[in-house]
């Protein structure tokens, strides 16, 4: 088999491709959050408790109420969206204009009580969402054998970000949002709903986060610290690809996906901090991020 | 931050009341436990294992040598630092008499050099690490429910005498871990077995696919998972997801009945493992567990059931030497025999392991399962010594 640096091209394939599955998850996690600091200039540490309460509203519609799969792809989503709308009315709001410190410490102490409530109701070791019968089964890449559902993941992760993407750079909505933080009170002079439009990007940021959660339900065990330990790598993620900046969320989620498959291969004891060399060394030589606007 | 609020309030509470006072009533009891109760390992033992030792307390009447028993308890967080300053707090200011220690190696070492300094007795409940009773040792130190020994001679001997020779390890990249794959390695290749290979997997890691498919690669026949709690239960549910189950076998080197609950049996069924205690042995374990089902809705772990039987073993020796004094309490321990719904004739050896039956089980399938938790089938009883092996020396402790 032909081999470079000593590892089998297929190897090095079918590490690739699981990069790619990790990095789709990194780059739906990094979008939500480089749009929200982004438009709202907010430091999202609740993002990973949203991904958490995502994946176990799928998980307590399919045991409780009969929601499938793929209702409730649709319906966490909604469902933790208009917590997030909620969130942004009552909490965020009062912190407008004040140190982004505040709001870190705010969502930070949001992320605590809700994992510590689904901690309370669902306990510390979690639950199995199976994956949906239609996604069962695997296909045989020849280099690897790869189940259905992660390629599911990439797909369904491609798609939305790019709209995403598409929706804030390329529509007269995004143009909206990017001139509410631009100068918001000149917009509102036009007639438009500068705080509606502001929760409305906070509740599709937090959104994006249950989608991935719901994504990520039959891939990993649902339990309430899932996210916690994700949000740390995603935040980095969001740094390297420079802070606010939507397109860097994406690329830079899916790139990283693929190093850190690697280096779990050639030097698996690293792997979960490759992550952070690499920021370190993108602040050092880029400060602004690989995408990011000086 | 996560401190338990009920751990405070506990701990203040007894706080005053155990300020020594002037000539008058016997002071209390105290039983401190500290654990896991917000973490990882917080269905393990956490506030089902506090449950437990209300139980235990309640069974024995409440008071022992006329005197009050109260309960302290506290979350470690899985930081040593926390347990270690917390249980020295306790035996300076509250009037600790016995500590019960939870989940985490990490932790139980660091705690167990503060029950040497302060002349506590110890009892280790969750921690598998066999350090503890090894260069670890202390001579209030009790391990009581599994160590990594134990768990390596059931699961991994069993394995090997049924074919599966070849071994790769998945392993956690902490104390716990290392320690646990050495003492497969060392069970395998004493039987016959070969160790191919190993993967060092950094804790929480987000995605274990990359790792099992190296595993794969190796071409052994059986996969051995070193390692515990969500990285367990996330290693497995990967390997059935990229079919790897199909062609290794997997060994849980270490499996609670509450990962198993969580996995589901469609994905843990045919699993190897090793248990100190299973709900559904006998009629005195059902008994047990009916009564804890009843304030928890869960059937208890093996840590659990654990905690409920050390405390009344350390309140039975109480009563027999009269006394809370550490040293006195400590060697009627070691002169004792432990029956109970959780150990048959067990015993406290010299360097601190309690010695008792461990049970090699496999995982039912879903056809075979009947009832809800009934999820294991006993494959092996491993007699107390057996499954402990040998003094090792590594203790001071140990008779020369």
């Amino acid at each position: 088999m032909t081999e470079v640096f000593g590892v089998p091209v297929a190897v090095i394939f079918g590490q690739l491709m699981l990069g790619l599955v990790n990095g789709s998850f990194y780059a739906l996690l990094s979008l939500g959050l480089a749009v929200i600091f982004g438009l709202l200039g907010i430091v999202n540490f609740a993002h990973g408790a949203f991904y958490a309460l995502g994946a176990f509203v799928a998980l307590f519609g399919l045991q409780r109420l009969g929601v499938n799969y793929w209702e409730a792809l649709l319906l966490a989503p909604l469902a933790v969206g208009l917590l997030g709308i909620l969130t942004e009315r009552i909490l965020l709001r009062r912190l407008r204009g004040l140190s982004p410190l505040y709001g870190l410490l705010l969502t930070f102490g949001l992320a605590l009580v809700i994992e510590g409530t689904l901690r309370e109701a669902f306990g510390a070791s979690g639950q199995s969402y199976p994956v949906p019968p239609a996604l069962q089964g695997a296909i045989n890449l020849g280099f690897m054998i790869l189940p259905l559902y992660r390629a599911w993941v990439i797909l369904v992760s491609v798609v939305v970000c790019f709209s995403t993407w598409f929706v804030i750079e390329r529509t007269r909505l995004g143009s909206k949002l990017r001139a509410a933080t631009e100068n918001a009170p000149l917009l509102q002079a036009f007639g438009v709903n500068v705080p509606l439009l502001i929760a409305a990007t906070y509740g599709g940021g937090v959104a994006l986060a249950a989608l991935a959660g719901v994504l990520s339900a039959p891939v990993i065990l649902v339990t309430p610290a899932m996210g916690s330990s994700l949000v740390i790598v995603v935040f980095a993620v969001v740094v390297i690809g420079g802070m606010g900046s939507i397109l860097g969320a994406i690329v830079s989620g899916l790139l990283l996906g693929v190093v850190e498959g690697f280096t779990k291969v050639l030097y698996p004891e690293a792997s979960n901090i490759v992550v952070f060399v690499i920021m370190a060394l993108v602040l050092i030589l880029r400060p602004a991020g690989l995408f990011g606007k000086e | 931050m996560k401190l338990k609020v009920l751990g405070i309030t506990l701990a203040l509470a007894a706080g005053m009341a155990h300020v020594p006072s002037a000539v008058g009533a016997d002071p209390d009891v105290v039983i401190g436990d500290i654990d896991d109760l917000s973490g990882n390992y917080a269905d393990v033992a956490g506030a089902g294992a506090v449950e437990a030792i209300k139980m235990a307390i309640a069974d024995f009447g409440g008071t022992v040598l006329g005197r009050k028993i109260v309960t302290l308890v506290a979350d470690h967080q899985n930081k040593p630092d926390i347990g270690a300053s917390k249980f020295r707090e306790w035996a300076d200011q509250s009037g600790l008499s016995v500590m019960l220690g939870g989940s985490n190696t990490g932790v139980m070492i660091a705690m167990s050099k503060v029950a040497a300094a302060k002349k506590v007795p110890f009892f280790v409940l969750g921690a598998g690490g066999a350090s503890l009773t090894n260069e670890d040792c202390t001579a209030y130190t009790v391990h009581y429910i599994y160590d990594t020994t134990a768990l390596a001679n059931g699961t991994a001997t069993t394995i090997v005498k049924n074919g599966g020779k070849s071994w790769f390890y998945l392993t956690a990249d902490y104390a716990f871990g290392t320690q646990l794959q050495t003492a497969a390695s060392k069970v395998v290749e004493h039987n016959g077995g070969k160790n191919v290979g190993a993967v060092r997997v950094p804790l929480a890691a987000a995605d274990f696919s990359s790792f099992l498919l190296q595993a794969q690669g190796s071409g052994a026949q059986v996969l051995g998972l070193a390692n515990a709690g969500e990285d367990f239960s996330n290693s497995l549910k990967a390997a059935n997801e990229f079919g790897i189950t199909k062609k290794m076998q997997p060994a849980a080197l270490l499996a609670f009945i509450t990962n198993i609950h969580s996995l589901g049996l469609q994905t843990a069924q045919g699993l190897v493992l090793t248990t100190g205690f299973y709900w559904d042995l006998n009629e005195e374990t059902r008994a047990f567990a009916k009564r804890y089902y009843a304030k928890t809705s869960k059937e208890p772990t093996m840590d659990q059931a654990g905690y409920y039987s050390a405390t009344l073993t350390y309140l039975k020796a109480l009563k027999a030497v009269g006394t809370t004094e550490a040293d006195k309490v400590m060697a009627q321990l070691k002169k004792i025999r432990i029956n109970d719904m959780f150990a048959k004739d067990g015993y406290i050896r010299a360097d601190g392991v309690m010695i008792h039956d461990m049970y090699v089980m496999q995982v039912k399938s879903p056809q075979e399962s009947k009832y809800p938790w009934d999820y294991y089938k006993v494959l092996k009883v491993m007699k107390g010594e057996e499954a402990f092996g040998p003094i090792t020396g590594a203790c001071a402790l140990a008779p020369k």
